[in-house]
């Protein structure tokens, strides 16, 4: 296949904000001084002060607001395309949100602000702990972790704050599944503990004989996601749990794939102790081109006293209702996990999918997350399944995994250049390479929002590529050809890294 | 309600058939009976769109807003003008509804930023590698400290009471797991104490963290920290913030090894406290060390400019147990708020802004520590914010001018017990001669009719 003429965007060389820079232009003008202008050398010991101003753009703004527009463009989005990409949930951020995100009581609400002034922020946020305490079927909710890997962080060091408050400081792992996100094992070493590999069985779940001989008295706590990462529930969820429990150890759940599940199966009724969400994935905050996000924790009573602060309280008034505090007055608890209350303005759109959605709502969700994946993994199998067979063969939750590896092996394509030919079709593609043990893996989450239509599309589209990549595997190995650039020399960055924009003057 | 889902029965049993199950159900066999709900959520049932809004409107209702009353609050977060341009381009669904850049050629839009943030968080910083942002300030200051263990190994970290508490409080709760202890030195007056400082520092000290200016609004002696530092080779981390380096010298001018603070103040709105951004910006040395998400530049196959992840040996999803931070992303969208502003503010107007703030800060600390009844908590340089100790009970007086539409600042006896009756007030733009003059009456009131005497005729001048 010869390279298609280039378009618009490939031929116009990127430009960064720095290189518009032309001294003397300007959009900020200062208001007015209105106190006595006293040098700043009386105000500012020399040592202190700056010599030379930084070098940060000097644009008007059109020229700003035409540079992110553009830049913007260069970008795939969820509100334009599908965006299966396995382990993120990549499901509709409802418009709503944003309006109620930035209502000035909550957007230019001062984080300092006294809780007598700010009653609606804390019962919104003690609202939001009660739903995602059903949810999980976990009594204590903490909002504050800022990210899933922010509330892994939080339910390790609980784990640590448990077992040390007990005299019980001779633990030193914390086992993992080798089907974890990678931020599971990283978490587990900045909590100072060492990762021990639980490894998976033939159908997909915990090798439980592997876990029965590694579950003893020198083990902290367990680390999984259930469904795991291969998309798959668990069978034998509550031996896993029980074996956990026995030898002492705290059972963690990674709430990356909670949207299998709300309404559906609960984490605490499985045996969990704690548990993250993540609200940039089953409720609905927008990812933010990586950011922000907020993980939420959920602990049981035995863990309640070292959540971080500060926590919420709710106290019975007299005949004006409830009022909210911030309570940070807890002896046990493991501290402070970042700045002030947690991120708010995440909190708001979340609450505001719970208000709309409702139990059955949420309930439907997760169904339609699992059958849309089912469907989607039904359909594949018949356009793709001779190339891209599915790793484990059996009914999926939200998600699933395809394996590459025939593809490699027959066609000579890899599930990278499948993926980067699915960039020239209109697709985000799946999650790739991931889960490690799926040779060739191609995880795909298509979620709920998602129309049959749509999956339809996809599947039609895998299927056209690989009869392309029966005829011309070239088509693939130089793919992408549309995109704003082509493929990029990763290791040449990594190599020599220029991280920055140089600048002269 | 509002389900955000497309499917109808027909579909729904096309689907299933596709599937090959006769009910939906079918698709749960690997939950056990004993596990799944038998029960509806106890939730509230959904509500259509434009109730949700009534709802969280009368909720909004009830938060006292920057709009509500004239604010003196910092602490940390800073009640700054956010330009329009902001709101315009953050709301474009290129910029909101994407995941981090994993797809280079189709996130070009977004790394491209990260890469200008970096640069011009670089330039704000001077020091030459910037991550693409973390969570937020204090946990930025935290990761830091892992990064020093990580690059030397030492067993201790030595951190300055002029730290932002739940800095502070952040470091220590992440300290215990990694396994390093923090020493606190205490301020003499508002600055960090020299001397104490000098003996805390020894060969067992990772590093040492200060901030600029630190949580009084004292400007620090930089130099002083980083040459006790170098004395035991032991890293300087320099809490800053980003709004002042305008008119302060860069921290890495001065030798700080790394740079983290809040970003919050650039072009980010307060919102209860996030979400906004972590800034984190070191030395060369360090940049197989970082923590966090890394854009870098490179070419395509066919020789076009563009930009990817870069250094991702260093990260989770690569490196696992030896990755050099936990953290998955970044906060890519409170970042681009963070380098539009720049671009808006542009690099004069960062001085310019600087300046002003500098002077009205100065005004107001003179003002309000003419009134009787207030002093000056110490004679630092500052910023944009300053503190003063007052003559009667703080609580009460931030009450009283609550009730004339002030809020007066951040009372500091919960965090430094040693001025129960502190009062930290903050300055930006936004804060004019004349809500200054009107804090320095209602509050000179305020403070005279809790000593029980009549305001001085200056508080009314």
């Amino acid at each position: 296949m010869t390279a298609p003429a280039q378009t618009a965007q490939q031929r116009e060389r990127a430009t960064t904000i720095f290189e518009k820079s032309v001294p003397g232009r300007r959009a900020f003008v200062a208001p007015e001084l209105d106190v006595p202008e006293k040098p700043v050398g009386d105000l500012l010991p020399a040592s202190a002060r700056r010599a030379e101003p930084p070098r940060l753009p000097e644009v008007a703004e059109p020229e700003i607001v035409r540079h992110y527009n553009r830049m913007s463009k260069r970008n795939f989005d969820l509100d334009t395309g599908f965006y299966p990409l396995g382990s993120c949930t990549m499901k509709h951020n409802p418009k709503l949100h944003e309006r109620l995100a930035a209502m000035p009581g909550n957007a230019r609400l001062h984080p300092a602000q006294a809780p007598a002034r700010s009653q609606g922020a804390l019962e919104l946020m003690y609202n939001l702990e009660r739903a995602l305490s059903e949810v999980s079927g976990l009594p204590h909710v903490s909002l504050q972790p800022s990210a899933g890997s922010h509330g892994e962080l939080a339910g390790v060091l609980l784990a640590r704050a448990y077992h040390d408050d007990r005299g019980d400081t001779a633990r030193t792992k914390v086992l993992t599944p080798d089907t974890a996100h990678g931020t599971n094992p990283a978490t587990v070493t900045m909590a100072g503990y060492e990762v021990v590999k639980v490894e998976t069985s033939a159908d997909g779940g915990v090798d439980i004989d592997d876990l029965r001989g590694k579950a003893d008295e020198s083990v902290a706590a367990l680390m999984l996601t259930n469904p795991n990462t291969l998309g798959l529930f668990d069978r034998n969820i509550d031996e896993i749990t029980r074996i956990v429990d026995a030898c002492g150890a705290i059972s963690y759940y990674d709430g990356a794939n909670l949207n299998a599940i709300m309404g559906i199966t609960r984490p605490g009724d499985m045996g969990f102790d704690v548990v993250h969400f993540n609200l940039h994935k089953s409720f609905t905050q927008p990812h933010g081109g990586g950011g922000p996000g907020a993980g939420p924790i959920a602990v049981s009573d035995r863990l309640e006293p070292f959540l971080p602060v500060p926590v919420i309280a709710r106290h019975e008034a007299g005949d004006g209702g409830p009022t909210f505090d911030l309570d940070e007055d807890r002896p046990k608890s493991i501290g402070r996990l970042r700045g002030f209350q947690g991120n708010y303005g995440v909190f708001v759109r979340s609450y505001a999918y719970i208000c709309s959605l409702g139990a059955e709502g949420l309930r439907e969700a997760s169904e339609v997350a699992v059958l849309n994946a089912n469907y989607l993994m039904a359909r594949l199998r018949e356009t793709a399944g001779q190339h891209l067979p599915v790793a484990f063969d059996r009914a999926c939750g939200h998600e699933f995994v395809l394996s590459g590896a025939p593809m490699k092996r027959e066609l000579g394509v890899r599930t990278l250049d499948l993926a980067k030919r699915m960039l020239d079709y209109g697709y985000h593609p799946p999650t790739v390479y991931f889960p490690l043990l799926v040779d060739e893996a191609l995880l795909i989450e298509p979620t709920e929002t998602e129309t049959r239509e749509t999956l339809d599309g996809f599947a039609e589209a895998i299927g056209e590529i690989l009869r392309e990549a029966a005829h011309d595997p070239d088509a693939l190995l130089n793919a992408p050809y549309t995109t704003p650039v082509r493929r990029l020399d990763e290791a040449a960055a990594a190599r020599s890294p220029v991280v920055r924009q140089p600048l002269s003057g | 309600m509002s389900t955000y889902t497309s499917l109808t029965d027909a579909d729904r049993q096309a689907m299933l058939e596709a599937i090959g199950v006769n009910e939906f159900d079918d698709l749960l066999t690997a939950i056990p009976d004993s596990l799944r709900m038998d029960r509806p959520l106890d939730l509230p049932p959904g509500m259509p769109e434009q109730e949700v809004e009534a709802h969280l409107r009368a909720l909004a209702g009830r938060n006292t807003s920057t709009d509500d009353e004239i604010c003196f609050l910092g602490a940390g977060m800073y009640d700054h003008y956010v330009p329009a341009l902001i709101d315009s381009i953050l709301a474009r669904s290129e910029f909101l509804t994407p995941y981090t850049p994993y797809q280079p050629e189709i996130s070009q839009g977004g790394l491209q930023l990260m890469f200008e943030y970096q640069t011009a968080i670089s330039e704000l910083t001077g020091l030459p590698v910037s991550n693409a942002s973390l969570y937020e300030g204090p946990s930025a200051l935290a990761s830091a400290g892992y990064l020093a263990k990580l690059a030397n190994g030492r067993p201790e970290l030595v951190v300055s009471a002029g730290v932002h508490p739940h800095s502070r409080a952040t470091l220590e709760t992440m300290a215990v797991g990694y396994g390093t202890s923090v020493v606190e030195v205490a301020l003499a007056g508002a600055a960090t104490d020299a001397e104490a400082l000098a003996e805390a520092i020894g060969p067992q000290t990772s590093a040492v963290f200060v901030q600029q200016p630190n949580f009084l609004g004292a400007v620090e002696d930089l130099d002083a920290v980083v040459a006790a530092a170098r004395s035991h080779r032991a890293l300087v981390v320099c809490a800053c913030d980003a709004l002042t380096l305008g008119v302060l010298r860069a921290p890495g001018d001065h030798g700080v090894d790394i740079a983290v603070g809040e970003g919050q103040q650039l072009g980010n709105r307060l919102d209860f406290g996030g979400p906004s951004f972590g800034f984190f910006a070191a030395t060369e040395e360090h940049i197989r060390r970082m923590p966090g998400r890394i854009a870098g530049e490179t070419t395509d196959v066919d020789g076009r400019r563009g930009w990817v992840l870069t250094l991702q040996t260093r990260e989770q999803h690569i490196r696992r147990e030896r990755a050099t931070h936990n953290i998955c992303t970044a906060q890519v969208l409170n970042a681009l708020a963070g380098v539009i502003y720049l671009s808006w503010l542009g690099r004069r107007g960062i001085v310019e802004l600087g300046e002003l703030m500098l002077r009205r800060t100065d005004y107001a600390r003179e003002r309000l520590t003419a009134l009787p009844g207030v002093r000056a908590l110490h004679e630092q340089p500052v910023v944009r914010e300053f503190a003063i100790e007052l003559n009667a009970p703080v609580a009460e007086v931030i009450e009283r001018c609550a009730a004339e539409g002030i809020n007066a600042g951040y009372a500091l006896g919960h965090d430094y017990p040693q001025h129960p009756d502190g009062l930290l007030v903050a300055i930006t733009e936004r804060r004019s001669r004349a809500d200054i003059d009107r804090l320095v009456d209602v509050l000179g009131r305020a403070v005279a009719a809790l000593r029980g005497e009549p305001a001085a005729a200056g508080a009314a001048r």
